[in-house]
């Protein structure tokens, strides 16, 4: 199999991720994780809740890795995103991708986290010591 | 036609729920959903946008619903 795309509501695995991308044809991998920051718009950050629509997040997702296949000669990709309650410095999503040279694989994982952000059906919820709020709901 | 729809991130909240039952004409169409909604929940006006989904696709505003739809409404997403 060339993609594997889970939603998870247990601490996603970085070692699991990278050891499933890497093939003997790989030239290179390319890893983005990102990671809960402790701040926001100078307001601090306390932890995030993330939600997501599960179907229909998987099926976004899918073209997304469909596109890639069609634009960037990629050979694996990989798209882990965690639901549920997250701490400061733990991870809601990893995205990795191998290709036989580099240039495919970052630009490949890129556009990847780009377009999730766009219009993967997720949504994360910020909560400080005096309130909480959805992110990017409101102008 | 009872159309049912599910509601996540703040629109859940808007909605005081995961999911509402809207009673709509035989052969509504996504915006007349949108509208119905507004008018019971205006705060989903305020929004900075929203869509909704139908049987796990962004739904063009036209497109007609049928009862079995599974349909979603989709505020402004922010995951990774």
């Amino acid at each position: 199999m060339q993609t594997q795309i889970e939603i998870h509501s247990e601490p996603l695995n970085t070692q699991q991720c990278i050891d499933w991308i890497m093939s003997p044809e790989s030239g290179g991998i390319d890893v983005f994780i990102g990671t809960v920051r402790n701040a926001t718009k100078g307001r601090t950050v306390l932890k995030l809740e993330f939600e997501a629509y599960k179907p229909m997040a998987i099926k976004e997702m899918r073209t997304i890795t469909k596109e890639v296949l069609e634009q960037w000669p990629v050979q694996r990709i990989l798209i882990h995103h965690r639901v549920g309650t997250l701490q400061i410095g733990e991870i809601p999503v990893i995205i990795a991708v191998s290709a036989a040279h580099r240039d495919a694989a970052f630009e490949a994982c890129r556009y990847i986290i780009d377009t999730l952000k766009q219009t993967v059906p997720i949504w994360k919820k910020e909560f400080f010591d005096d309130g909480e709020v959805w992110v990017a709901a409101h102008p | 036609m009872e159309i049912t729809v599910l509601a996540f991130g703040i629109a859940k909240d808007i909605f005081g729920g995961p999911s509402i039952t809207v009673d709509l004409a035989a052969a509504a169409t996504t915006a007349d959903l949108k509208s119905s909604l507004e008018t019971q929940y205006p705060r989903l006006k305020k929004l900075a946008s929203y869509m909704v989904a139908v049987n796990n696709e962004y739904a063009e505003d036209g497109g007609l619903l049928r009862q079995r739809d599974e349909v979603a409404i989709i505020p402004p997403v922010s995951g990774g």
